[in-house]
């Protein structure tokens, strides 16, 4: 589903050819919904059978039997974003500001249906005095959709997934 | 022994004192009776008994017990300093060589599997010059080997080797009788849980557990092949709050419809759970759960023991979250364990219905999703919680599944319901840091406990009888003397 104020990169409606920059551009509007709050939009992103996940190893085979610092489905990811903005959603309110800065943008792969895309995350996370910094290397599964490009599926791999953490309030 | 060195403790400690004392320590050979001697003679200065149960009244607590760095440095002498505290399971040294490290109160300690077969616990610091002898969570070694000068100690901590062993001259063969890395005084399995006290005396470790070392018997029987073992990974949260907080929170049944309320709407709104079941399930049924109106907590049970020990009844009306109901992997897992154990004791088994068991001072646990929850004072305000999954031995797959899928949206670190806890319990020591008032109220349900046997029950499920026997534990454990006793 597209708005008219849709602010996806111009290869959308392209035919699956996909440029670097294409992907560059499309990792940093996907940074910029986060940043900016828009969380619908972000959810736009994802495809129907789209898995959203954070591991807790490093190296992690499966979600399946390892526990998970995220692991959510299509179903779990948009109850998670309701969450997000519920009045009473303690460690929520007031959400944390953030910068999603995305870099060393790669594809690693791809043929006509999908791209499996690698990036870094640093993150700087702002709430009630305290800022804190994350680090990640991120994979992208991204889908041609209807001559756009969506996320199938996002693999976050905080390099300090194993440490002793603080509660995570925001998206990644 | 020439003690001309030995600096006096204090200088309110008199002369004379000062004197006798060092003819005493003349006599001994070795640094370590020395030191023991020492510390025995001139104990640090400490709140009197007096001062501790002034802070403890039946229906309310002193806000000090939470944010008074004294208090919690005691804290970690008396309580995490003598009594048993949970350090593992068996599963996670299974083979001799295989070690993990862990915390007791403020030691680093290994807990190892040496090659006659047993489970050691010992202090992880080099008898040398103090290193750390093991820096990671976990792994499997023929001997441990300091960094630092290459001392060299058996899996039971025995010293094997130094270099330059000449250097000590006629000392040579008391450095190796007296140097091997420090053993927790004393340890105990129960049902595969490995429990230590750095202490040599007090109660063993079946009177501490007391009744409710049923709960233990609840996670392990359910499991087809009789044990359980620890597998799919370790959540480790801090929070900016006092280790007491999440003991308090375990067993409330009424925080939930507030804390995690934003969880209980979303779930509600979801799509209703049906078959076939898909993965999201589990989690919408767990978060609806957390919504279940106040009678349903009323009603559940909530029962305590000595030494601060205390569980609730499970207050899952849910087929698929209480164990043995209609599900197709249940009636699988059931048919397992009647394999094992028989219909009737199967059906026992199944029939016990208890949600979060805690064992104070640093266990929560609960068989019904096969969580094991070990919390780790850090500082009076900061503290890190382990979490680790089980497995039911000889279940089906499906189920330790479940496990993980509930780990991670009730313990994951980004989950939408711990989140919420661990935010509470930090404005809770916010508040609980100022002066006024002094006062913490834990008055609910006073004076409706009935005994039950061993156990003292609360009148309703939401009595805070749970926080208050804790605190009778704390005062125990505070006002006894050096030697443990009470006082």
């Amino acid at each position: 589903m597209t708005s008219p104020n849709d602010s996806r990169p111009a290869s959308a409606g392209q035919p699956p050819a996909a440029s670097l920059e294409s992907v560059e551009q499309f990792l940093f509007h996907e940074a910029r919904l986060l940043d900016t709050h828009r969380f619908e939009e972000w959810l736009a992103l994802y495809t129907a059978d789209a898995t959203y996940w954070v591991p807790l190893e490093a190296h992690q085979a499966d979600p399946f039997n390892t526990s998970s610092i995220i692991h959510d489905d299509r179903t779990l990811l948009e109850l998670r974003v309701k969450q997000i903005t519920h009045p009473r959603a303690h460690a929520r309110r007031p959400l944390a500001r953030t910068v999603h800065q995305v870099g060393n943008v790669q594809i690693l792969s791809g043929n006509a249906e999908e791209l499996q895309v690698a990036s870094t995350l640093v993150l700087f996370e702002y709430r009630l005095e305290l800022q804190r910094s994350w680090a990640a290397l991120v994979e992208h599964r991204l889908r041609w959709v209807d001559g756009r490009l969506a996320i199938a599926a996002k693999r976050v791999n905080l390099i300090n997934s194993e440490a002793e953490l603080p509660g995570i309030a925001f998206l990644l | 022994m020439d003690l001309t060195w030995l600096p006096k403790p204090s200088p309110h400690v008199q002369n004379t004192e000062w004197r006798s004392f060092k003819a005493r320590a003349r006599r001994l050979n070795g640094f370590a009776q020395l030191t023991n001697l020492y510390i025995a003679a001139f104990p640090m200065p400490v709140p009197d008994s007096q001062d501790l149960r002034s802070l403890v009244r039946p229906d309310r607590v002193h806000h000090s017990v939470y944010s008074d760095p004294a208090l919690f440095e005691l804290e970690l002498d008396r309580i995490f300093g003598r009594t048993w505290l949970l350090l593992g399971h068996a599963s996670q040294v299974a083979s001799p060589g295989d070690w993990f490290t862990t915390r007791m109160g403020r030691l680093p300690v290994i807990v190892s599997r040496d090659h006659s077969g047993a489970v050691r616990v010992l202090i992880n610091r080099c008898t040398h010059r103090g290193a750390l002898v093991c820096h990671e969570p976990s792994g499997h070694s023929r001997a441990f080997v300091c960094p630092y000068h290459g001392w060299g100690f058996e899996l039971d901590g025995r010293l094997t080797g130094v270099p330059v062993p000449q250097g000590y001259g006629d000392q040579r063969q008391q450095v190796f009788a007296e140097m091997g890395l420090r053993a927790v005084p004393r340890v105990e399995l129960y049902r595969g849980f490995i429990f230590a006290s750095l202490s040599p005396t007090g109660p063993d470790l079946a009177d501490f557990l007391g009744p409710l070392a049923s709960s233990f018997d609840d996670l392990v029987d359910r499991a087809p092949d009789g044990e359980v073992e620890v597998a799919g990974g370790v959540f480790k949260h801090t929070y900016e709050g006092n280790w007491k907080l999440v003991l308090e929170n375990h067993l409330d049944g009424v925080h939930p419809n507030h804390v995690h309320i934003s969880s209980v709407h979303v779930a509600r709104d979801a799509a209703d759970p049906g078959q076939p079941e898909k993965y999201a399930d589990i989690s919408i049924r767990q978060m609806r759960q957390n919504g279940a109106p106040e009678p349903v907590w009323e009603a559940i049970g909530m029962w305590t023991s000595d030494w601060g020990h205390g569980y609730m009844g499970d207050y899952h009306s849910d087929g698929r979250l209480v164990v043995g109901l209609n599900n197709p992997v249940f009636a699988d897992y059931r048919k397992r364990l009647e394999q094992r154990v028989g219909a009737e004791e199967a059906q026992r088994i199944l029939g016990v219905t208890r949600w979060n068991t805690i064992v104070y001072p640093n266990v929560s646990f609960m068989s019904q999703f096969r969580q094991l929850r070990i919390v780790h004072p850090l500082a009076v305000n900061r503290t890190v919680v382990y979490t680790y999954n089980l497995r039911l031995k000889g279940a089906p797959e499906q189920m330790f599944r479940d496990t993980v899928a509930f780990s991670n949206v009730v313990n994951g670190t980004a989950s939408w319901v711990l989140t919420d806890d661990l935010e509470v319990y930090g404005r809770v020591q916010k508040g609980l840091e100022a002066a006024q008032p002094e006062w913490v109220n834990l008055a609910r349900g006073v004076g409706g406990d009935v005994p039950e046997g061993e156990l003292l029950r609360g009148g309703t499920g939401t009595s805070e009888i749970f926080i208050r026997r804790q605190f009778d534990a704390w005062l125990r454990y505070m006002c006894a003397d050096s030697s443990g006793s009470a006082a």
